[in-house]
Order: structure tokens, then sequence, then C-alpha cells
């Protein structure tokens, strides 16, 4: 018997509006969690963001995957039960309520209604009966009469269809909520747990994945990608679960025939679009078909839609230009995005990790001028005319291929760089952008090799090589000393200028201009240092000069006259010069050619809670709108033998406009069963 | 709107010959359009281009007031569409593109509108003064018009830029802004009408004037005005209908908030012999939060079936799917309270206030704070 009533207690208590509203809120509260930290990330992200101490911790919550987390599911299966409780516990008085109308009321009760009023006739009852039953199924209520000794009660109701409205929006949560749990990972879990099926890691091939994680075609409920690049196929979709992957078996075969991808003139992405080729396995069926973003195809039960894009491993054919001194003719290689080849040239020794290529990169080159003071009114000017028009100035321009690498050397040190492909444009001259960063989260600083007189990098790989290489100070410093002297000077002048341009050289050849800036520093006095700096990059500008008609000379190319174009060339250099000491690998990779294979990425679902939520969202609207919009009235028309007469209305909900709709019926009821003494009320 | 309003036997037996003339212009409207643009849509667009038209009607049935509106809008709207003649150079050099009727105008002139309004509101409530409270309501009717105006002229103006880039505006945060102004203004005007007090605009127009002020800012600091073309995602014509759902939702939320500023002051005495009663007040603050609970649980299934399509999910906790879902919890628990428990007083007033901050996180702060899918509007 206590049993009995602890259980009955606990009923009450579920479908009690108070818990409900309680689940509501922690509901609403528990959901925050999820979108303040971001779900689903590489557990490494999470690991460098708490550290080791959080971490474990916060894995246990659930909080990577907050939306999956058990406590996340109960909390959702209290509010079905919760729901469900309340729609059992109301459903049969409701139902009851909604058929019944109350012709046996009293008129005690009648009268204690807040809309009432008592009136009289002069009508014998059943005529009066009579026409008040034809008003009031002329104003849409359905009524019946209840004889009584005294007379007779017409009750009439209508909107009852509210109370319908009632149990379809809160089925429709528990079916909502029921089809969800089918579709979310639940399903996996369980296989996971009593199918003995665990998660592998990521990197490594797919014939070598053991069965236990791989899953069967039999499987009715997965979300997973298939990653086919251009030209080839694919039968396998791999799930990501935590920090590690499943395999699902596809019952067809997937190739990709080509990957559409288009571009706005600004550069935003317009179209993805993968055509593949589906082949059934089990009959050797094939459909041809494009699959695009909002264009989604179902084939086998298996809905496949357009997620990303990535590299399917374009090839790149790279052309190394050895940094070191002595001149070495440069070197080609080819390399494929993804993959890593080994780089051993003249005793050089790393391994080249290419992650990526873009085949275009649409830059803004305007320059940022200063702007110009203009009044509010030419302000507002400038915003006023079509939304078509930029107010601020916008040169876009497609600045070409780009790819990213990694160098990693032979103790296991890596640097990343990103080159580009074609010469940009900056301030007027144009070079060859060379990026590199320490780390993934810095921004790439960039190497500016400039452009020669023949649109070509070579004269600074020329220029670079001789002045870095010590062998050739000697001579580099006795050229400049001629040119920069003249033949008047004296001998000790000579000397000191040669000594002093070679120890430049020297000191420019370890750092660039850290290691000359360190040494002014160090040997100058502060009120001077200026002064020597000035003198220090003449002889490095000269140097530079005689260092490049010295090569060009070796190289056997004809004189060159210096002008404008030419000294620029020459600072540009002895800047890149300086950069590439600190550029942190002996060689750049230019880009010669490339081959660019796309791979598409499918996102291919079977979702079976699907059909149960859309049929849940339809009766939710239908509920929602039943509940807010149908509104129930009950009409109470008491008619007396002795002439008296009751009218009452009630509504399931208070409003303001129950009373306007009272006073409307009792108008026009009164002027029906006392047609002489009221005036006939207008409708 | 209202389906039930007001419990007259029939809605239909009030049309008049007004309602049947709107209706054929309707019509003919949707059928110009067809004809004109029918190219540029697909078999989706074209159902809903139809769908419009009974819609259309049955708003314009129901309150008259908006028939005079749209037709204004969409005759502003013409006008300035044969001024363009297809090139959008005109916007510079026709007078009345570029002080009056092109899209970027149109817009200022709806802003300022709406402030003036607001002021013209605030005297009104201030100096009991009836010509102000009109005309605080002539210039909240002119600002949506000018409104309505320039986001048609500036759906015509994205394709006159190019028929790939062309699209329904309401893709980004910035004209989102516009149409969350222009809706709230309406459901306002309605309230304004049904309630006959215009009283309460002083407080309701304060909201709209933030959205103004800030849809200002985001011009004139973020020149976020101009035409983008859509991203493959947003290619598609759920748009149409998910995202003015959604806004119905918002804009009544927002006016549920104000009202219920409105009530709590009048519950503190203040204000209180200008404000309609406590019970008005409530009254309007539940219609408001019925409506955009309806319409926003509309938008949030369309929005999944959206999800569905182009995600491939039809939800996946993304966080505006879940700030939505935190909104719509919020007001159904709203609703719970007040038709369940037949609660009524200062606490659903202050709950309806504190909900537009919940909401408002939804709208701008997700973008602000939080990445996700939905990120198409960022500050």
């Amino acid at each position: 018997m206590r049993q009995r009533s602890t259980s009955r207690a606990f009923y009450e208590l579920i479908s009690s509006m108070r818990f409900a509203i309680s689940l509501l809120t922690i509901l609403g509260i528990a959901s925050i969690i999820g979108t303040v930290l971001k779900q689903n990330e590489p557990y490494n992200n999470y690991l460098n963001q708490f550290g080791p101490y959080w971490f474990p911790l916060f894995e246990e919550l659930g909080l990577y995957a907050v939306y999956n987390s058990a406590w996340f599911l109960v909390i959702l299966a209290f509010l079905v039960l919760s729901t469900t409780a309340c729609i059992v516990r109301q459903t049969q008085p409701m139902l009851k309520d909604m058929r019944s109308f109350r012709e046996h009321a009293k008129e005690a009760s009648l009268a204690a209604f807040l809309h009432h009023e008592r009136l009289h006739t002069a009508l014998p009852t059943d005529n009066a009966a009579q026409k008040i039953q034809a008003y009031l199924a002329a104003n849409g209520f359905q009524s019946r009469a209840g004889a009584r000794e005294d007379g007779v009660l017409l009750a009439a109701k209508q909107g009852s269809w509210t109370r319908v409205g009632y149990f379809l929006a809160h089925s429709a949560i528990v079916l909502i909520c029921i089809g969800g749990l089918l579709d979310g990972n639940l399903p996996l879990k369980m296989q996971m747990a009593l199918g003995g099926k665990t998660t592998t890691s990521g990197n490594q091939l797919i014939s070598d994945i053991k069965p236990e994680s791989r899953l069967g075609l039999d499987n009715w409920s997965f979300r997973g990608n298939v990653f086919i690049p251009e030209g080839k196929s694919s039968n396998v979709a791999i799930l990501n679960v935590k920090d590690g992957i499943l395999l699902q078996d596809l019952p067809f075969t997937v190739s990709l025939r080509k990957f559409h991808l288009e571009h706005y003139s600004t550069g935003m992405p317009k179209r993805f679009a993968s055509d593949i080729l589906i082949t059934d396995k089990a009959t050797g069926k094939s459909v041809e078909k494009t699959i695009e973003v909002n264009k989604p195809f179902e084939f086998d039960g298996i809905m496949m839609y357009q997620a990303s894009f990535e590299d399917g491993g374009s090839r790149l054919h790279l052309l190394g230009h050895d940094l070191r001194t002595g001149g070495k003719t440069p070197f080609q290689t080819d390399a494929t995005v993804g993959e890593a080849i080994k780089l051993k040239q003249d005793g050089l020794d790393y391994t080249l990790e290419l992650g990526s290529f873009r085949p275009f990169n649409i830059e803004n080159m305007a320059n940022d001028e200063p702007a110009a003071e203009t009044s509010k009114m030419a302000t507002l000017e400038k915003h006023l005319g079509s939304g078509a028009r930029s107010v601020s100035k916008k040169d876009l321009r497609n600045v070409g291929p780009s790819f990213e690498y990694k160098l990693r050397d032979s103790a296991g040190q890596a640097r990343e760089y990103q080159n580009y492909m074609l010469p940009i444009e900056q301030d007027g001259a144009w070079y060859m952008l060379a990026g590199m960063r320490d780390t993934p989260a810095a921004p790439f600083r960039f190497m500016r090799i400039p452009m020669d007189q023949d649109g070509k990098p070579d004269s600074w790989f020329m220029i670079h090589s001789q002045l870095l290489d010590k062998s050739r100070h000697a001579e580099i410093a006795n050229r400049f000393v001629a040119t920069a002297l003249g033949p008047d000077a004296g001998e000790t002048v000579r000397e000191r200028l040669r000594e002093t341009t070679r120890k430049t050289l020297e000191l420019f050849a370890i750092g660039g201009f850290e290691s000359l800036g360190k040494f002014i520093e160090s040997t100058v006095p502060a009120a001077e240092r200026d002064k020597a700096a000035d003198v220090f990059v003449k002889i490095l500008e000269g140097s530079t000069w005689e260092a490049w008609k010295l090569a060009r000379s070796a190289a056997g190319q004809p004189p060159l006259e210096l002008d404008q174009k030419l000294g620029r060339l020459l600072r540009d250099s002895l800047n890149a010069t300086s950069d590439s000491l600190h550029y942190g690998a002996p060689v750049y990779l230019q880009l010669a050619s490339f081959e660019e294979v796309r791979a598409t990425v499918l996102q291919v679902t079977r979702s079976p809670g699907k059909p149960v939520v859309y049929f849940g969202s339809l009766l939710l609207v239908l509920g929602v709108f039943a509940m807010l919009y149908i509104r129930e009235r009950r009409l109470f028309v008491l008619i007396k033998h002795n002439g008296d007469a009751l009218v009452a209305l009630s509504a399931n909900r208070k409003s303001m406009d129950v009373e306007e709709t009272f006073q409307r019926h009792r108008k026009a009821i009164a002027a029906l069963l006392d047609p002489a003494t009221t005036p006939p009320a207008q409708s | 709107m209202d389906i039930a309003h007001s419990g007259t036997p029939s809605p239909l037996r009030r049309i008049g010959l007004g309602d049947g003339l709107f209706a054929l212009a309707l019509v003919c409207a949707a059928g110009f359009a067809l004809s004109q643009y029918g190219a540029f849509m697909d078999i989706y667009d074209k159902a809903i281009l139809a769908a419009v038209v009974p819609s259309l009607a049955a708003i314009g049935w129901a309150w008259k007031p908006f028939r005079g509106f749209l037709v204004a809008a969409a005759a502003l709207a013409l006008l300035s569409i044969s001024l363009y003649g297809g090139d959008l150079a005109r916007a510079e050099q026709a007078f009345f593109l570029k002080y009056l009727i092109s899209s970027q105008t149109a817009i200022m002139w709806m802003s300022a509108l709406f402030f003036i309004a607001t002021g013209a509101y605030w005297i009104g409530l201030i100096a009991r003064s009836d010509f102000a409270e009109k005309t605080g309501s002539a210039l909240t009717w002119s600002a949506v018009t000018m409104g309505t105006t320039g986001l048609l002229v500036r759906w015509y103006e994205s394709y006159l830029i190019g028929t790939d880039v062309g699209h329904i505006p309401i893709s980004n945060l910035y004209e989102v802004f516009v149409l969350f102004s222009l809706i709230t203004g309406l459901l306002y005007l309605y309230y304004e009408g049904h309630y006959a007090t215009r009283r309460m605009g002083a407080f309701v127009l304060l909201v709209i004037s933030a959205a103004v002020a800030f849809l200002l800012w985001y011009t004139f600091s973020r020149e976020a005005q101009e035409i983008q073309p859509l991203i493959p995602a947003l290619q598609s014509y759920w748009m149409k209908v998910h995202v003015p759902a959604n806004f119905i939702g918002y804009g009544a939320f927002a006016l549920a908030a104000m009202i219920g500023v409105a009530d709590l002051l009048v519950r503190k005495g203040i204000l209180a012999s200008r404000l309609p009663p406590a019970e008005v007040l409530d009254d309007v603050m539940y219609k408001a939060i019925a409506i955009g609970f309806a319409f926003f649980t509309i938008a949030t299934i369309l929005g999944a079936l959206w999800a569905a399509e182009a995600w491939g999910t039809y939800w996946q906790w993304d966080p505006k799917e879940t700030w939505a879902f935190i909104v719509w919890l919020n007001y159904a628990a709203w609703l719970h309270i007040r038709l369940t428990k037949g609660l009524r007083g200062p606490m659903l007033a202050w709950w309806a206030v504190i909900g537009l901050v919940v909401t408002a996180f939804a709208f701008v702060g997700v973008n602000m704070f939080l990445s996700g899918l939905h990120s198409y509007g960022s500050l």
C-alpha cells in the first residue's frame, strides 16, 4: 500500500506543471553549455585549451559532445516521460469534457459564472427554446437541450477542438524526441556497447581496418562521410566517434566523375557540385547524378549530401632553389598534396610534407588611402542609392595559385611555408612571396623576392649567392672600393674602407641587418648610430651592385646600367637576402606547374527517425495553432416556464474579448426572448 | 492574422468591394511577377509566390489598412524599377532614385521616419496630444511603406548586379534587421488598430528605433549595406519561408517585451494615467507572444527541414539552432504558466522583458560571440 502511494506520488510529480516547467528550464540551461564550448572538436584541441587537469574531467562530464551525453539524454527522457504522463493524465477527462454539453448544470452554478445575466421572456418555453436553438446553430454553436422540471436548459459549445490541440502538441513533443533519439548516436553507442564494436585510429589504410571497427549493411541508423577524389570511387563511409573512427560499409559504390567548384568574382564560393556514378552492389544497376548543396540524393534508403570538398591529391611540379652559397643549380621534384617526400640533395636532408594547394587567391589590392575629411552630408550621400554600390574602394584581383608545406629536418623539427606561384605587385614592384612561420598559430611572415628587369627571380638568387659567400667577400670589397673612391684616394684610405666593407659583408652574412644592428649598438655611441647605419647601408648597397656585376660577368651576361629601377631592385634584393637568413630552411620551393585533383566529401545518412520527427512537427504546428487560436466558448440559456431566463457564458481562458462576446450574445438572446421590450440588437 | 479574433461569426461576411479588388490586384501582381521574372524561379519559388497571394489577401481582409500599405509599397517599388530601367547607374542619376526610392535611400527614409515617429509618440504620450499620436501613427505607416519599398527594390537591384547574384534580400544580418523593423512596426500597427489606442506606440517604437540605430551603425561603420552574393548553402527557396516566419517571431517577442515594460510601469503607477490599463497591456502581451510562439515554432520547423536538405541533418545543435530551441522553451514555459496556471501580473511582464534578452542573444548575440553554421552576418 505504501509502495503504491509512493509510485502514485511519483506519477503526480512528473505529470505536474511544476515539474514540466522545471524540466524546460533545466533543458534550456543545459543546452547553453554546448553553445559556449565548441562541440565535437578533435580531442587535442580540448587538451590544449583546458590542460591535463581539466581535460579528463570535462570528458567525463561529456562536455565535448553535450547533446549526446548520457545526462542530457536523461533530461530529454524525463521530458518525454513527463509529457507522456501529462497526456495520459489529461486525455481521459479532456475527452469527457469535450463531449459533454453539461446540459444538466445547476441554476446556481450558472448564476455563479463571471459572465451571466438574468432575462425575461413572454414566449412559451418551447417557442423560446426553438428560437434560441436556431440562433445558437447560426452562430456556430453545437447545442443540446436538457429538459428539467421548471423549464429547459440549452447548453451550447463551440471550439472544443482546442482540447485536441493540446493532445496534438504534446504528443508531437514525444514523437519528435523519439525520432531524434533514433537518429542520434544512441544506436551507435548501443552497437559499441552490445555488438563489441570499437573505434580505431584514422591514420591507416581502409583495408587494414579490422571487422570490429566496421559496421555492416544492416546498420539502420548512421551518419558518415565518404571521401572520393576525382576519378576514384569509394564504398565505405567514415564515422567520426569521439577521438577515433568507425567504418560503415555501403550497399553501393560511388565514383566521382568531376567536382565542380565555382566562385563569384569576389572569390566567394558559388557552387559546389559532384558528378557521381552510383553502382548498386547487389543489382549492378548504376545511376548518374549531380549532387549539390541543397540538392541531396537518395539511393537505397541512404541520403547523400554535398558536405565539403578537399584536395584529392593535386600533383605539383616544384623547382628547388638552394639558398646555401656555392651557386648550386635549381633541382626539380614532384610532390602530391597530402603526401610526404624526402628531399635529399647535395647534403640537404629534409622531409617535404605537402599540405595544401589553392588554385587561386582573390585579394583586395586597393590601397587603404587615409580617409579624406568628408562632411556628414557627403558620408550620408555615399550611402544613398542602390545597395549594389560599394562605398570603400575595392580592387579584387586573382593573385594566382599558392601552396603550403612543411619542411621537417632530420631531428624532426618542422616549419610551415606558404608560397605563391606568381609574382605579386606591391608598391609598384613585383615580388615572389615566400611565407614562413614557426608555429601553426602564428601568421606567415613573408620574404619578398624581387623580380628582375626580365621579370624573373633569377637575379636575386645570383646576388644572394654572391653576397653570402665568404670566399667572394674580398673580391667584392676590392671592387666596391675601386668604384667608391676613384683613382686619387690614398692606399691607407683604400685599405680602411676595404676592411670595413669586408667586416660589413661578414656581419651581414651571419644574420643580415639584425647582426649589423647589434654590432652598431655594441660599438657605436648612441648619438652616432644613425650616421653609422647610413654608412653601413651605403656600403652594403654598393657591394650588392658589385656582387651582381660580378655574378653577371661570371655567367656571361652583358653589363647593366644602374638606374632608379635597378636601384630599387638592389635594395629589395638586400632586404630579401637579409630575410633569407631567418627563413629557417636552406631551400626555397618554387611552383613551376600543377595538375589539380579535387576530392568531394559526401555525407551519407540513414535516418529512420526523420519521418517520425516530421510527422511530429506537423502535429506540433496544428496543435499550437489549435491551442492558441481555437477558442472554447460555452453558452448556457436557461428558460423557465415562469418566464425567467438566464444566459451565461464560460470560456476556457480568461481574456478581454470574452466579455465582448458575452455582451453580443446576451443582447441578441434578450431580443429573441422578449422582442417587445428589448430594442433589436444589431448583429 | 488573429484567426478567431473577437469571435465574430465569420470574417468573410465583412468582405467588401475593396477586398475583392485587393485580392484581384494580388492575383494580377503575382501573374505579372511570374510573367516578368518566372525565368528566375524554380517550381518551389513559384509555389511560394502562389501561396503568398491568399496569405496577403487574408491579412488584408482581416486588417483593412494593410491593403493601402501594400498597394503603396508595391506602387513605389514598381516606379523605382521602371526608373531603373535595367541600369544600376541610374541610382546616381535619376533624382527620384537617388533621393527617394532606390533601396538604400528608401531604407534611410525608413530609418528617419521611425525615429521621428518615436518622438511623435512620446510627445503624444507626455503631452496627451492626440494630434502628435496620430502623427506618430502616420509616420510609422510611412516608415514601413518606405522600408518595404526599399527591400523590394533591393531585391531587384541584386538581379541587376548579375542574375547569379540576385536573391531575396533577407539573407544577412543587415537585411534581416530591416525586415525586423518592418515586421515589428506592422505588428504594432495591427495592435494599435485592434485595441484602438495609440498609447503603446511610444514603447514599441523604442525597440524599433534601437534596431534602426544598430542598422545605421552597421551601415556607416561596417559598410554592411552592400549586396553580397549567396553562398551555396543559402541558395534555396527555403529562405523565403524560413526567415520571414522567424522574424514574425522575433518581432512579436520584441513587441511583447516593450508592452511588458509599459505594463510594469503602469503597475507601479508610472504613466498610469496616460498608458492603457494593465489589463489591456496584459492582453496585447499575451497575443503578441502567442503569435510569436506560433510563428517561431513554424520557423524552427522550416529551418529544420531546410537544414536536412542543406546540411544533411534536420537538427545538429548548431549554436543558432540551440538558441532558437532555448527561445522556444522560454516562451513555451511562459504560455504554460499563463494558460494553464492562469497566472497574471508583473511576473509575466518581467518574464516577457527577460525573454527579449534571450531572443536578442539568439538573434544577434550568437553571431557575435559564437561560431557555427549560421554565421551569415558577423559583426
